[in-house]
């Protein structure tokens, strides 16, 4: 028996899973519309490589990755782009995004693909292949997994000793993680020996919550099959024990150091669903074109469907059967998901469930009152922060004090807001702190690459005028010289006609234009200070995307 | 992620003026609801009213042994509490609903009415009640702003203010010389007067604490003392059995997860360990440790009063030391300061030092450098 450590914290929501596991996984039936954002991964949209009228098999590429950390999209079937504009999406901020709508044919044409021979390819290649085949998180951080398999920055001979399979699956209400470890087992084991073959992990270990005795035996079957040394470990059931720093602090007793990556500490962790979409596109050449959603709360028919990405939420309700009282949305858990403002946005590959809720399911909170500094918060957090000191800096806008207390150290997984018996929104206030820091980290840093752009310009034309002030002393030199020279030979009478040429060209040196940047207001440079920004940053893009592609190049 | 929350706060502002919205609905700016949709069924109302309904046993006791006056001072303390309560919300422009209903200013009235003798005039409770609702809490900013013990607050203005009458306690129950009615406690309490033929002396007499303390002055030898009949087996008869009765609610605090342990615990051995250093030094002239734990408000403090979440640091480690601190100065007070008991100033000047006590007991952080705590 494997000895498994503790993180401080946590709390014990009621799990509501058994409602949605009763059911085998089943295909959604194909829509007759999908709406494919370009942006389902974190990082860089992927950019459109397709146009509205175009036909596309399914497969096909259809954004191609755009930047270090950006992902491919493709069409989810084969049908016809009839557009690429703004769509709503889920996205916390409500706002639009660039979405390709796609009508399915409904022959569902495959684009030829096959199988990547992973043990003979270079890791490199085999980055970029899940890179184009779209493989990101599915746990819900949607991170590109291709950068999850680099070899560390800075330290090429720190290895990997511990690949860690997260299908821990602690948020309440959602199973598609579940469901998928009963059911595609035996693909889950080989997709994690492909990756601990890319990192050159030593162990393995696939962490499970023990609130899923038939995710565990299923795994354990098929681990025990497949002859690979794996080790299923079962892990207490708490919430969040399958955040990445809880959960290989459980197992491993190490903890990710603060503001680092697991792979500083020599670990590597990925959903199992990740995992399963690894093996999918290394094993049959398949693209991330489906998830599996668990579709629970208020409905008749809580289930888990395998659907294809872009599918409208409002289907997928529909197939759950959403009962009349249902009056909102969440995509995600219901300690970290989002409200939907409508159904009619698209899933996409961050969606791991969809909960119809009422008011008698989750009632709203009552009122806000004051923080009594109970420290509920502080004992369920499972970062060991203080929620009540950082809730006080917060709100008071010292955010400076609010990131001495270490708010950046928070997981934002709601534990605090959950016990909190004032029912503050603390994840909210945190938040908000956060991304007040964010911007003003951002407004300085624009600041203070305009003021260098200002300084070197000054520099610049100051630099300008002293060269050509020499180059023209260096001129006038010569001319006197070959004047005097040639004074013999030239008459006296053309001599001032020199004279008043030399002058002419100086008053026109002098009342030369002045460059059209010189005379504008502050709010024009800034319009040219950001598109020289811009272009700045397009070219380090390019100057990144060549390094990534020498880098594979060179292994 | 354009959140608003409380947008337009200016920083000296802030602190109170938040909770002017206390009834505002966090949407984004779809009107969408934000995470977590679940919580936990637990309120500050309801962390109260079990803090209330801990005190039960011990106020059973009290009425036991020393008749229903109590319950006369707690329905005054209660009525002047709700009432300040309402009219300081009302003045600061804050809603008067939701924090009346959160069981807070009963919390602070019922630990003073327990603190304070029941046979004393009924000015007494209301204006000890008066000042701390209004002064040591919404002065400060109301629920949760406070940095003093508002009870305490209010037990220290009133034993400075009226030493005479906050030291008439009653007799226990077959000890008093003469005993009174209910009616004649009423007629006293509020009318201040006394049946014919009867003093004040003959119904009232010093807590066993001060008798202790102004017995030992004399140089009566403590065996002789405690030979008194108002001792009982642990302290005073009858207070003793109140202190259970506390103790026991205390207990079901701890069980019910309202408190931590952290603060009984602590409080309660340092008191002993000081206790029994003393007592093993010189049993003649102090007490026996028990004695200590069982007499005056220790009991009460050491679970209702100390543990009050506002006023003690939110550190585990800074738990310990705020409850030991508050432990060693109780004693200290008691035997060598100029008044009976010592939890109510022991608590204030620990207050006093929480904030800096929170500074430095900071636990480490999660992946971040330094001991495990």
């Amino acid at each position: 028996m494997r000895t498994l450590y503790q993180f401080n914290g946590g709390i014990h929501p009621p799990e509501n899973k058994e409602q949605s596991t009763q059911r085998g996984i089943t295909r959604a039936p194909l829509s007759s519309r999908l709406i494919i954002p370009f942006r389902q991964h974190a990082g860089e949209a992927a950019k459109p490589v397709v146009q509205a009228g175009d036909h596309v098999l399914k497969g096909q590429l259809i954004g191609m990755p755009c930047g270090l950390v950006s992902s491919a999209v493709h069409a989810s079937t084969s049908g016809t782009i009839t557009a690429i504009d703004m769509q709503p999406v889920a996205h916390p901020s409500g706002m639009p995004d660039l979405c390709a709508t796609l009508i399915p044919d409904g022959k569902e044409e495959w684009l030829p693909h096959e199988a990547v021979d992973y043990r003979s390819s270079d890791s490199a290649e085999l980055r970029q292949h899940l890179r184009m085949c779209g493989v990101v998180g599915l746990g819900g951080a949607v991170f590109p997994s291709d950068l999850k398999l680099r070899p560390l920055r800075g330290h090429p001979n720190k290895d990997i000793g511990t690949l860690i399979l997260n299908g821990a699956e602690c948020e309440p209400y959602i199973t598609c993680d579940d469901m998928l470890m009963r059911e595609r087992a035996a693909e889950i084991v080989q997709g994690a020996e492909m990756l601990r073959f890319m990192l050159d992990a030593g162990e393995v270990l696939i962490g499970i919550e023990d609130n899923k005795p038939q995710a565990i035996t299923a795994m354990r079957q098929a681990v025990a099959d497949s002859g690979l040394p794996f080790e299923v470990v079962v892990v207490p059931t708490i919430y969040p024990g399958g955040s990445a720093k809880q959960l290989i602090r459980m197992l491993t007793g190490l903890e990710v150091p603060s503001g680092k990556l697991p792979t500083e500490i020599g670990v590597q962790c990925f959903n199992v669903a990740t995992v399963y979409s690894a093996y999918r596109a290394l094993a049959h050449g398949e693209p991330l074109l489906s998830r599996i959603v668990t579709i629970t709360g208020n409905v008749r028919l809580p289930q888990n469907l395998k659907v294809l990405l872009g599918t409208p939420v409002q289907d997928l309700v529909a197939l759950g059967e959403a009962l009349p009282d249902t009056n909102h949305y969440i995509m995600g858990g219901p300690m970290m998901g989002m409200e939907l403002a409508s159904t009619a946005v698209p899933l996409v590959k961050a969606g791991n469930c969809i909960i119809a809720a009422s008011d008698k399911l989750f009632p709203p909170a009552p009122p806000a009152l004051p923080c009594i500094r109970c420290s509920r918060c502080a004992q369920a957090c499972p970062a060991d922060l203080q929620p009540m000191d950082m809730f006080w800096f917060s709100q008071s806008r010292e955010f400076d004090k609010a990131q001495q207390f270490s708010l950046f150290d928070c997981i934002e997984c709601g534990a605090c807001s959950y016990v909190c018996p004032s029912h503050i929104p603390l994840v909210q206030y945190f938040q908000f702190a956060k991304s007040e820091i964010r911007a003003r980290e951002q407004d300085k840093q624009a600041a203070d690459h305009a003021r260098e752009r200002h300084e070197f310009r000054e520099y610049r034309i100051e630099r300008e005028k002293q060269e050509k002030a020499g180059k023209l002393a260096a001129r006038e030199q010569s001319i006197r010289q070959s004047q005097a020279a040639a004074n013999s030979g030239i008459g006296p009478a053309i001599q001032p006609e020199i004279q008043a040429a030399i002058e002419r060209a100086r008053a026109q040196a002098a009342s030369a234009e002045p460059r059209n940047t010189d005379n504008l207001t502050p709010q024009q440079r800034a319009e040219i200070a950001g598109v020289e920004a811009r272009r700045e940053r397009v070219r380090e893009l390019a100057k990144s995307a060549v390094e990534h592609t020498n880098d594979h190049d060179k292994n | 992620m354009p959140v608003s929350l409380s947008p337009t706060l200016s920083r000296k502002r802030a602190r109170g003026q938040t909770y002017r919205c206390a009834s505002f609905k966090l949407r984004n700016n779809m009107g969408a609801f934000f995470s977590p949709f679940i919580s936990k069924p637990d309120t500050v109302s309801r962390i109260m009213f079990r803090v209330l309904l801990a005190l039960i046993p011990g106020i059973v006791l009290y009425v036991w042994y020393f008749g229903p006056a109590i319950l006369v001072s707690l329905t005054l303390a209660s009525l002047t509490a709700l009432g300040t309560e309402a009219l300081m919300l009302k003045l600061r422009n804050r809603p008067v609903a939701p924090f009346l209903k959160d069981n807070s200013a009963l919390v602070t009235g019922w630990l003073l009415a327990l603190s304070i003798p029941p046979l004393a005039p009924w000015w007494l409770i209301v204006v000890g009640t008066a000042f701390s609702i209004a002064i040591a809490k919404h002065l400060y900013g109301g629920l949760g702003n406070n940095p003093f013990n508002p009870a305490m607050v209010g037990y220290a203005v009133l034993i400075i203010s009226f030493p005479m009458q906050m030291t008439q306690w009653f007799s226990p129950r077959g000890l008093g010389a003469v005993e009174l009615g209910y009616l004649e406690q009423l007629e006293y309490i509020f009318l201040g007067a006394l049946p014919p033929n009867v003093t004040l002396d003959a119904i009232t007499m010093a807590s066993p604490l001060d008798t202790l303390k102004t017995r030992l002055h004399l140089d009566e030898p403590i065996k002789q003392i405690f030979a008194m009949p108002i001792y009982g087996r642990l302290a005073g008869q009858g207070s003793e059995m109140v202190s259970l009765g506390f103790l026991l609610g205390g207990l079901y605090l701890l069980a019910a997860r309202i408190i931590s342990w952290h603060v009984p615990v602590a409080y309660l051995a340092t008191l002993f360990i000081t206790a029994g250093i003393f007592h093993l030094a010189d049993p003649s002239h102090y007490a026996v440790p028990l004695f200590h734990w069982f007499s005056g408000a220790a009991i009460l403090g050491a679970f209702f009063i100390l543990t009050d979440p506002v006023t003690s640091p939110t550190t585990y480690k800074g738990k310990l030391l705020y409850a030991a601190g508050a432990g060693l100065l109780t004693y200290l007070i008691r035997v060598f300061g100029s008044f009976p008991d010592g939890v109510a100033f022991a608590t204030l000047l620990m207050n006093i030092c929480v904030p800096l006590i929170v500074l430095y007991t900071q636990p480490r952080v999660f992946g971040k450098k330094g001991k495990r705590s």
